[in-house]
């Protein structure tokens, strides 16, 4: 196969263009072997650390030391490795949902109805999503204490967030007991990591999403709706009441008020009056029988000329009634 | 060819390298070995680092040192209290003593198959000697409930006491036991879910539903019932402004009318003959009208003239 490649016989394989050719490549090989044994040194001697993260470094497997960000030297050829857990970074697990694409306007992928279901301390059931945030506190019990985070972090929070919302009533998962909840699972779950000694740091729990299950929503809704309605009825007499009572308020103030007036006006008027009395009767007083005449002749001269029709009878004459027809004109 | 020593060197520092590492192992701090020797144990080496051991003769079995999960699958279970529910429960565990483990389930798989024998029994036996509540709640909190909560749906539990926490201490107590003949220590074991078997759940919605169209009709009814009151509370309270404004008001004039009786009284009072003689003129210009007719004697004051001059004295 040689001899066909090489275009020779292969009686010409040892000749001394053979030698001359091995000599060549045994020239290459002794430079390039160091070369190479080299770059493998340096290549396994050196490794980096980015700054969200810290360097666990293990000698024949034993946990050796921690290293901080940059740049930095181990033992080469596999005798020391390296492992660089993000230590800064803060991991996030969403529970009966999945974030598909986050953003300005995030996507939301299926929910996930076998985590989110719950049972509440009522019986009842509830619709709660939530989300996890943890942090890597210990970076070797990190690594060597637990074997798949994400699972135990999934499963302790799944138990944690279902004995919280067992111990609590729909209304209060639906809204007034949210936050302790909150705080409440992630000092157990942090107990329960502790309990594991597995160097995680539970940041935040945080209920996302408290729904009651859809067959039953609607009723909640109209329990919303019925609420709302009530407070309508009642602003909507309150209302009422507020056009109402003011109104008579002034009435009330009107009817005190004309009544004063008319106080006023009568004892004024009797006050006149009788001045006016007794300031006619003093005069009078002084000369009676002129006064008197004088008055009664005045207040005939007045009433006389109004009347159309008068009869002046002689008081000799009697029997003189049945032959007028009075009121026939 | 003078110069191959060099390669000599390195082929010979390497063939050393060679043989040399058959006698040595590492082991991570994750792991922990089992050396035996043709099938026979020697040691167990539990510490990380770099280890001897015979080439070919001794074998290194490998094992797991880091805390493992076992995840059971959902069980149906009734309670105590007849409720149909599935349980979904979880454990941590790890390999205590290698040995053991190595000589009775020899992998996690037969492991994970032996927990689930002795974890799922005990969840079993102790979810069935308990109600429902008390598998779901874990502890006495009083909790806040719109609709109230009927005791027949408790199952007659008044005392929760440490509930769900309680009944896991039990059933980890019941399975440690159980699993340290296996060379594993159960780190330990939580109920992951607990949720209404299918038809139990629309039993469950249906019941949530009337609760809470019961809260609706409860509210309408309030709504009303609050709106009557205010409608009633502003009638009275427009009455009651009125009434006494007409009382004050008439208070007001009686008084007045009365005061005006007693000026009229006091005045007149000093002549009233004079008075009678004034009200009577007044009242004549006032009430004798155009079309009235009138008769008058001439005996009369007005017309004795009219006969004779000298009638001045009657």
């Amino acid at each position: 196969m040689a001899s066909a490649r090489y275009g020779q016989g292969p009686a010409d394989f040892f000749d001394d263009n053979f030698q001359n050719r091995l000599q060549l490549s045994w020239v290459w090989l002794k430079w390039a072997i160091p070369l190479i044994v080299i770059l493998v040194f340096l290549s396994t001697s050196f490794y980096m650390v980015d700054t969200d993260s810290k360097g666990v470094v293990q000698r024949f497997g034993r946990f050796n030391r921690i290293t901080e960000p940059g740049l930095h030297f181990k033992l080469p050829l596999g005798i020391e490795k390296v492992q660089k857990p993000q230590v800064e970074r803060i991991f996030k697990e969403e529970f009966g949902f999945s974030t598909l694409r986050a953003g300005i306007k995030t996507t939301y992928g299926r929910k996930n109805l076998d985590e989110s279901l719950m049972l509440c301390g009522d019986l009842s059931v509830a619709e709660v999503e939530w989300i996890v945030q943890f942090k890597i506190s210990e970076p070797d019990k990190f690594l060597f204490n637990i074997r798949n985070p994400q699972k135990i972090i999934r499963d302790v929070s799944e138990s944690v967030m279902r004995s919280m919302v067992g111990d609590s009533s729909v209304d209060e998962v639906l809204s007034s007991r949210r936050v302790e909840i909150n705080g409440e699972a992630e000092q157990k779950m942090q107990k329960i990591l502790n309990l594991y000694d597995c160097g995680i740091q539970v940041v935040a729990v945080k209920l996302q999403d408290v729904n009651p299950p859809e067959p039953v929503k609607p009723a909640f809704n109209e329990v919303n709706a019925a609420q709302q309605d009530k407070e309508k009825l009642v602003n909507k007499a309150k209302e009422e009441y507020n056009k109402v009572i003011p109104k008579a308020r002034g009435q009330a103030l009107q009817m005190v008020k004309q009544a004063q007036g008319y106080a006023i006006d009568r004892t004024n008027t009797a006050k006149g009056d009788a001045k006016r009395f007794n300031q006619i009767w003093a005069e009078y007083a002084q000369n009676k029988d002129v006064t008197r005449r004088r008055l009664y002749l005045e207040s005939l001269g007045k009433v006389l000329p109004k009347l159309e029709r008068k009869y002046i009878i002689d008081d000799q004459v009697k029997g003189l009634l049945p032959l007028m027809n009075i009121g026939e004109e | 060819m003078q110069n191959k020593t060099p390669i000599i060197v390195v082929i010979v520092v390497l063939i050393v390298l060679f043989v040399f590492s058959l006698f040595l192992y590492t082991i991570s701090e994750t792991e922990q070995v089992v050396i035996t020797q043709f099938g026979q144990v020697k040691r167990v080496v539990a510490d990380a680092g770099l280890h001897f051991k015979l080439p070919i003769v001794e074998q290194v079995n490998t094992f797991e040192k880091r805390i493992l999960e076992w995840d059971g699958n959902p069980t149906q279970v009734p309670t105590f209290d007849k409720r149909y529910i599935w349980v979904d429960s979880l454990a941590r565990w790890r390999i205590e003593d290698p040995l053991k483990f190595f000589q009775t389930v020899r992998n996690e798989t037969s492991a994970h198959s032996r927990l689930d024998d002795i974890i799922n029994g005990t969840v079993r036996n102790q979810i069935s000697n308990n109600p429902l509540i008390k598998a779901v709640r874990s502890s006495d909190r009083q909790m806040q409930v719109i609709a109230g909560i009927d005791e027949e749906r408790l199952g007659g539990v008044d005392e929760i006491g440490t509930g769900r926490d309680g009944i896991v201490e039990q059933i980890l107590a019941k399975a440690k036991p159980a699993a340290e003949g296996l060379g594993i220590e159960l780190v330990d074991i939580r109920i992951k879910r607990i949720n209404y078997v299918e038809q139990v759940r629309k039993a469950a919605y249906e019941r949530m539903i009337a609760e809470r169209q019961r809260i609706a009709a409860e509210y309408r009814s309030e709504g009303e019932g609050r709106m009557m009151e205010i409608n009633g509370e502003k009638e009275e309270e427009e009455k009651r402004i009125l009434s006494e404004a007409y009382k004050d008001a008439q208070e007001i004039m009686g008084a007045a009318d009365a005061e005006a009786i007693k000026i009229y009284a006091e005045a007149y009072s000093k002549d009233p003959e004079f008075y009678s003689f004034l009200k009577t003129l007044e009242s004549y210009e006032k009430n004798l009208e155009k079309a009235g007719i009138v008769i008058l004697s001439t005996d009369s004051d007005y017309f004795k003239y009219l006969k004779s001059t000298d009638a001045l004295s009657p």
